[in-house]
Order: C-alpha cells, then sequence, then structure tokens
C-alpha cells in the first residue's frame, strides 16, 4: 500500500491524470482521474500549461467505453469514486471499446437494476410484498410478478419467507421493485425458495468470486455431499444439505472462504473429506 | 360584397401572419453548441463486466429442477461441459403430504363459487384448509 500511496501523492501533486492502461490491475484510489486510450497523447511531461480538449480523434478509435461500478465520467475521463483494483474487460463482439470498472469489496448493497437477490418479505399490503434486501428502503414486489399468478390464482406467499427475484427498477430515486418473473413471463428458478436451509450474509466481494465461472471453492464444495445454495447479489446466500450438521458446516466454509488462502482451504476439505 | 382576396395578397398576409408569430416566440440567442456526442456510458451493474454463473446451484442432485435450469441458465452464458449425473430421489412423504395440503386448497379455491369463498378466506393465516360442507335445504319433518 505505500507504493500506491506515493503514486497517488505524486499524481495528485501534480493533478496529472494518468492513463487508464497503465493502471489495470492496480489499485486505485477515489478522486484519481484515468484517461482513456485515445487522449494519452498530449498529457506528456512537457505539455504542462494548456491542454486543449480533445473529442474528435481519441473518441473514435475506442468507439464505446463502458464505465462501471466503481467509475463515473468526467468530461472526458474516468473519475475514480470506489478504492479497489482497476479492471477491463475487452469487447467480445467487437462494438465499443470494452468495460472498466473498479473491483472493490464492500457489505452494503445498493440495489442495482438487473441483479438477482435474495429478499425477505416483511409485509403484505393489499396487492404488493414489501421485500427486506439489504438496501435503505424494502422493495416492492407485486403478486403479480410470479409465474402462473393472475388476480384469482394468487401466490402462496406469507411473511418471513425468501425470495429469489430480479430489480426491474433500482435507482436512487425511486423506491425498488422486484419480480420473480423474466421478460417472457417464465420463472427460471425464481420465486418463493423452499423450506429449510440457512440464511446467511456475506460481502459482495466474495459472492462475485463465487459466481466467477471458474471457481474453485464451489467445484470442490460441490465434491463433499449433496446440497443446494442460492446467491445474492446482496451479499446473502442460502444453503441447504441433508442433516443440519452438514448445513452449517457449509455455511462456515463459505463466511470462511472470504479470508483463507487456498493452501489453508485445500487443508480443510481434505480434514472434511476424511471424516 | 365582400371580394375574395387574390392568391398573392392571401399568400402576402399569410407571411406577414408567420413572422409576426415567430418574432413573438422566445428563443436563445446563442451560438449553436456543438453536441458532444458523449462515448462513454456509466453503468451501475457487474453483470456487463464479469460473465457471472445463475445463482441458484445443486449439487449431486439435491434439487434435480435446479439442476436443469443450471444447464440450461449456463449454456447462455458457454459454460464448460457438465457432468450428467441423475440421481434419482425419492421426494419425502411430509413434502409430498405438505404440498398436497396446500394444493388442495388453491386449485378448489379457484373453481369454488362466490359464496363458497368465503369458506376458505377463514383459513387465510396458515394453510388454506378444504372447503368445508354446504348448506342444503333441510326439509321439515312435519
Amino acid at each position: 500500500m505505500a507504493e500506491a500511496a506515493a503514486l497517488v501523492a505524486e499524481s495528485l501533486a501534480g493533478y496529472r491524470a494518468r492513463a487508464a492502461r497503465a493502471v489495470l490491475e492496480q489499485v486505485v484510489l477515489p478522486g484519481e482521474e484515468l484517461l482513456l486510450p485515445g487522449q494519452e497523447d498530449g498529457e506528456g511531461p512537457g505539455s504542462a500549461g494548456e491542454r486543449p480538449l480533445r473529442l474528435n480523434a481519441g473518441a473514435r478509435s475506442g468507439g464505446r467505453v463502458v464505465c462501471g461500478p466503481g467509475l463515473r465520467r468526467c468530461g472526458d475521463r474516468l473519475l475514480v469514486t470506489k478504492c479497489g483494483r482497476l479492471r477491463h474487460k475487452e469487447p467480445g463482439s467487437g462494438n465499443g471499446g470494452g468495460v472498466y470498472w473498479v473491483d472493490s469489496q464492500q457489505k452494503r448493497y445498493v440495489p442495482v437494476k438487473g441483479d438477482h437477490v435474495i429478499g425477505i418479505v416483511t409485509a403484505k399490503s393489499g396487492d404488493i410484498f414489501k421485500v427486506d434486501v439489504g438496501g435503505s428502503e424494502p422493495a416492492s414486489l407485486s403478486y403479480l410478478s410470479f409465474e402462473g399468478a393472475t388476480k384469482r390464482n394468487r401466490p402462496n406467499v406469507q411473511v418471513g419467507d425468501l425470495i429469489y427475484g430480479q430489480f426491474v427498477v433500482a435507482n436512487k430515486d425511486m423506491e425498488p421493485e422486484m419480480v420473480c418473473i423474466d421478460s417472457c413471463g417464465r420463472a427460471n428458478g425464481m420465486g418463493v425458495i423452499g423450506q429449510d436451509g440457512l440464511l446467511f450474509k456475506v460481502t459482495l466481494g466474495l459472492i462475485r468470486r463465487l459466481l466467477a465461472p471458474d471457481c474453485e471453492i464451489l467445484q470442490e464444495v460441490g465434491k463433499l455431499y449433496p446440497l443446494e445454495i442460492v446467491f445474492g447479489m446482496n451479499g446473502r446466500i442460502w444453503v441447504k444439505a441433508k442433516t443440519i450438521q452438514q448445513t452449517l458446516i457449509l455455511a462456515n466454509i463459505l463466511e470462511a472462504c472470504e479470508h483463507m488462502t487456498a493452501d489453508q482451504r485445500k487443508q480443510i476439505f481434505s480434514r472434511l473429506a476424511e471424516s | 360584397m365582400q371580394r375574395g382576396l387574390d392568391s398573392e395578397t392571401k399568400k402576402q398576409l399569410e407571411e406577414e401572419e408567420k413572422k409576426i408569430i415567430s418574432e413573438e416566440r422566445w428563443y436563445l440567442d446563442l451560438p449553436e453548441l456543438k453536441e458532444k456526442e458523449s462515448f462513454i456510458i456509466e453503468e451501475q451493474s457487474f453483470l456487463l463486466c464479469e460473465d457471472l454463473l445463475y445463482g441458484r446451484m445443486s449439487f449431486r442432485g439435491f434439487n434435480p429442477e435446479v439442476e436443469k435450469l443450471m444447464l440450461q441458465m449456463n449454456a447462455k452464458n458457454k459454460a464448460e461441459e457438465v457432468e450428467e449425473e441423475t440421481v434419482e430421489l425419492d421426494v419425502s412423504d411430509e413434502e409430498m403430504a405438505r404440498r398436497y395440503e396446500t394444493l388442495v386448497g388453491t386449485i378448489g379455491k379457484k373453481f369454488a363459487k362466490k359464496r363458497d369463498r368465503a369458506n376458505y378466506e377463514e383459513d387465510e393465516n396458515g394453510d388454506i384448509k378444504p372447503i368445508k360442507t354446504k348448506k342444503m335445504f333441510l326439509k321439515p319433518q312435519d
């Protein structure tokens, strides 16, 4: 971290923005400005005084760049708003300049449209359910947003049930709304989560790590015994296994995974496989 | 007798009317700003950034429906091949009983007439119990 602090001090003192490409996979701090690939030309050490804005030359070469979580648009540059590692993804189909985002760590969830989350039904008022998703406000869920629900055929949802759904409306100005149905009208696994099992909370970064395509933790966990897991992007995980003891072991493993190295994890798994 | 106006004078009158109207309209006396086509889009969602797997998972046949879903949803994201282990599990008796208890109530309610639906409403707090006996006409014995 001392290295990062020195870099930041240098860049803040000189008010020089760094090129995003040069900072990939490094720690960035809030307040830093990053230049996109098309704009690095005029930012050499010589031009300390006037820096003309170049809109046309740099823009077209990169195409549309998406700035993801942790970054904001500031004129033509990216402004960092969260501390973490800067990541980049090349565009798959070739349209646009790729995605930049900051891989940060936090426990507090902020509702985002399109996220699949686990919510707890807290109230039932008229036609809507109030669902607690861990954000600043409870989300609203209409009783018609379940598969096969009509006005006469209401879904069987009680207060205290767990719901797996996705957000359709989630911004800072409005109350978040979620549904348990996709755009075609099918449930796709969303809806009320069944009986038993255990719900616990972890950090948001761990969820994303566990849901990555090449996650070793899940592959090892899946070999232990039959189980079912539901991951919510709001930091909540629901697990269920055949016995209570197995469920608790699973919950403890997933919570501890955050702070374990790969070796420690393998040790624990081998011990479990023996017993 | 009022004569009709000539076409030319008509046109002139129209033009003058348009002039008056357009002068009355307000407009900003600024030079035209070039529209900056912003090529940076802001997105707060992690779905675009990282290819995340589907959130519901089941291992070793614990929940066959979820395993089917996993294959379906992850196939959309071009996941690797998943080994097909179809382990047949019996649904436990308790679960069957529980499901049927509520199912009979909800389906029965759908076909019940309006008066009979009142019998279901009473048991809204717990599970929906089936319908009570209907009130039939009792013929007097005399």
